[in-house]
């Protein structure tokens, strides 16, 4: 009698262990984009981007052909492979440092010019391959190294609510903010990034996920603190949910 | 295909069509700007993508993604333009990428002006963007060779996996003459094992330029400087005007200035005046040997430039001891007319002008 | 060979047209020609020129300190351009926009009423082919059958336009070969 697998690697992720500090949830998230390849049989037309910032080397875990943007470029990037193949699955993965400050620009412009990609964009609150520094996504009053007193928000604003902001945009796309600190929660999250990627296998629209993840190294939590910080500090001012459908009335 | 009058930016947009590119993404800016609304109506009848990006630093990162997905693709844009872009040009050079560029200069530094300039010498020759890299940069003279470049510069980007930029300033976009474009386009795919189109039954197939480990980036850089030694051997371009006999002032001048300094060699050696050119064609590689060799046959040289003096640090660098270097340059879109440069020749012929004194040249020539 | 050319006026004169159609013209017949507009934002001021070489040889510069033939089609360009005429070199004027001439008695200046002559066609608008007639008819650089073509072309999707443009052509070549000096 043979043993059935019943729970393995997905064929979209490498055997690679990651480079991510222990209580960061990148290797969850990175499994539910496998896992939704693989179920879409997608993993063969795939070309993913990698960020700048801490996954900047996911291209070693993922077994499908990626880019390595420069900073914040990268729905720059995907706008031109898939207007050049748009058989193609394209996705990028960015951070919110990468994503929410220094590429500003071309996400919002993709995301209005309906560009038929996805975007994982994983929102911890801070810069984490630099070493903690304060992002456009650091709570209130959060300490980090350049906010060494707290985030000042007469001085630097308000927490930028990105999924929020891109379902302003009045062209149809896919929106949902998600997060992975609890086993529930993370079966949400692996419905919404599989839905992005139905979207686009339908060649239907832009698609973004906001997944909010951890960083117990630079919050300076132990990893069970970290997933508690999720809770109480971050799903209050960054609600979860569908934030746009492509179903919506334009 | 029988010639047409077209206007230069115009002529770029359907030689870039004719070299197979189906992939332009582009930002509107004076004075290259009729290259877009060329290619907008002219990309549709060829099943092509146009796209206007929401800046330079967007659509050059877009020829990025699509060159990596395996397509022939190129941007036009011009001075400050090409500055925004020098991000991605050195990501592109260290991806080691084929991407065409088009920079119509116009006058800097800063906002500066549209009219004509030459003013990007040093972006476009020395860098731009950080890390050690080359652009393959050619200067096209009329119209004709404007096609001519941008067409080669797609063959060349391939052939060395490196972004190669078209170097044109105001006049040669805005200006129409008679071009002639290849009997045959060019109509099959690029070959490119390389590009990320999907994974299936082999490797991963990866478009980077970090390299974390030391000897990796030492590798990756190493491989950079072999094309570079192989295009400063084999892609060297440069005319002679006159420049292989003796020469009592040699001129060196690309692009517009080169056309210009011909009018007025031409009319002083109706005169009797021995005048030659050396037109570099290729700025990188520079035309160092041919530079050497016809100074060597010069009692003078003058570098004549739309830009305070930038091609003449190459020409001071190249041009054997003993040779003195005079500088001509107008800057801020005002071109000389060729009567000017006449008069500087005769300046130069006339013991009336004073070489530049960098490296002691001048107590070496007195 | 080789002809210069400066055609300036304001903006709706039709300058960049003309200027156009002579260099359409002589490559047509096998020359070697260039067409170099003013752009930017004198452009946006109202005032048009391009600069037209029409040569035998390859073309050098496209644009000379001192051109060696100027149309003008308005007072402020015959202000600009009329002093840099080469000595020796034609100036064309537009007489009934320009009450005044340049004063040179070193040029070949012709005076020529181009909106009233197109007036008494039928429109204003074809004072630029009679200013174009006028000029190729003084200094033959292109012959009157390629610039026929080139308004057949023009005015294909309004034909009925041709016989009057044609007309206001051979108006303009009469007057450029009638007072040659």
């Amino acid at each position: 009698m043979t043993a059935a697998t019943i729970f393995g690697t997905p064929e979209s992720l490498t055997d690679r262990v990651t480079h991510y500090c222990p209580g960061c949830t990148h290797g969850i998230i990175h499994r539910l984009v496998a896992e939704s390849l693989d179920e879409l049989g997608l993993r063969e037309t795939t070309v993913g981007i990698a960020p700048v910032g801490c996954a900047v080397l996911a291209y070693h875990y993922f077994a499908c052909d990626f880019q390595e943007a420069p900073h914040g470029r990268a729905p720059a990037l995907a706008t031109g492979a898939k207007r050049a193949r748009p058989d193609l699955t394209v996705f990028t993965y960015q951070g919110d440092g990468d994503l929410a400050s220094i590429g500003t620009a071309e996400l919002i412009h993709a995301a209005n010019r309906g560009e038929k990609f996805t975007i994982i964009f994983v929102n911890n609150a801070i810069y984490g391959m630099t070493g903690g520094q304060m992002a456009p996504t650091t709570m209130p009053g959060q300490v980090t190294s350049t906010s060494p007193a707290g985030r000042d928000v007469d001085q630097v604003g308000y927490p930028l609510r990105v999924a929020e902001l891109i379902a302003t945009l009045r062209t149809p796309s896919y929106v949902e903010r998600v997060s992975v600190h609890t086993p529930h929660h993370i079966i949400n999250a692996k419905r919404a990034v599989r839905q992005a990627f139905e979207y686009q296998k339908a060649g239907r629209c832009f698609s973004l996920v906001e997944v909010l993840s951890t960083c117990p190294t630079n919050w300076g939590l132990t990893p069970l603190e970290s997933l508690k910080w999720v809770e109480e500090t971050m799903l209050p001012y960054y609600p979860l949910g569908l934030k746009k459908s492509p179903d919506d009335e334009v | 295909m029988a010639k047409k009058l077209m206007k230069g930016n115009e002529a770029i947009g359907e030689a870039a069509v004719q070299a197979g590119c189906r992939h332009y993404f582009a930002y509107p800016i004076t004075p290259q700007t009729e290259v877009a609304e060329y290619l907008v109506r002219r990309m549709p009848e060829v099943d092509g993508v146009f796209l206007q990006a929401e800046s330079e630093v967007a659509a050059s990162n877009m020829l990025f993604g699509a060159s990596a997905a395996g397509v022939r693709t190129f941007t036009s844009s011009s001075s400050p333009g090409i500055s925004l872009m020098a991000e991605s040009i050195s990501y592109i050079a260290g991806a080691q990428l084929p991407v065409v560029y088009v920079n119509i200069m116009r006058g800097g530094p800063g906002l500066g002006g549209i009219l004509p300039a030459q003013s990007d010498y040093f972006q476009a020759t020395k860098g731009g963007g950080h890390g050690d890299y080359h652009l393959l940069v050619l200067a096209p003279s009329t119209v004709q060779e404007a096609v001519d470049h941008v067409i080669l510069a797609f063959e060349l980007a391939e052939k060395y996996r490196n972004p190669v930029m078209v170097l044109g300033d105001g006049m040669i976009g805005q200006m129409m003459e008679p071009v002639q474009f290849p009997a045959e386009a060019v109509t099959e795919p690029p070959d490119r094992p390389w590009a990320t189109v999907g994974m299936k039954n082999r490797p991963q197939n990866l478009i980077r330029s970090l390299f974390l480990n030391a000897d990796e980036l030492e590798a990756n850089n190493l491989e950079l400087r072999a094309k570079y030694d192989l295009m400063e051997r084999d892609e060297v371009r440069f005319e002679f005007y006159h420049a292989d006999e003796e020469m009592d002032v040699m001129v060196v001048a690309y692009g517009t200035m080169a056309r210009i300094a011909k009018t007025a060699i031409d009319a002083l050696r109706a005169d009797g005046v021995k005048v030659g050119l050396v037109r570099p064609i290729s700025l990188y590689p520079f035309p160092k040997r041919a530079v050497r060799e016809a100074a060597g046959r010069a009692k003078a040289v003058l570098v004549v430039e739309l830009s305070t003096g930038q091609m003449v640090e190459d020409v001071e660098w190249a041009a054997p001891e003993g040779v003195p270097i005079h500088f001509f340059g107008k800057v801020g879109g005002n071109i000389p007319p060729p009567e000017d440069i006449s008069e500087e020749i005769s300046k130069v012929l006339g013991g009336k002008a004073t070489p530049r004194g960098l490296y002691g040249r001048v107590e070496e020539a007195s | 060979m080789t002809l210069d050319v400066m055609f300036a006026g304001f903006g709706g004169q039709g300058i960049m047209l003309i200027g156009q159609m002579v260099a359409y013209a002589g490559m047509g017949e096998g020359k070697q020609v260039s067409w170099l507009p003013s752009y930017g934002p004198e452009m946006r001021g109202g005032t048009a020129y391009c600069s037209v070489v029409v040569s035998d040889n390859p073309i050098g510069s496209p644009v000379n300190r001192n051109p060696s033939c100027c149309v003008v089609m308005n007072r402020p360009s015959l202000e600009k351009f009329a002093p840099k005429v080469k000595k020796g070199g034609l100036l064309v004027v537009n007489s009934s926009l320009i009450p005044v001439t340049s004063e040179r008695e070193d040029i070949d200046e012709l005076l020529v009423p181009c909106n009233d002559l197109a007036m008494e066609l039928g429109t204003a608008k074809a004072a630029n082919m009679v200013v174009l007639g006028a000029f190729v008819g003084r200094t033959q650089v292109v012959k009157l059958e390629s610039l026929d073509l080139l308004v057949e072309k023009q005015f294909a999707k309004k034909p009925k336009f041709i016989p009057l443009n044609k007309e206001a052509l051979r108006v303009g070549i009469e007057r450029g070969k009638a007072e040659a000096s």
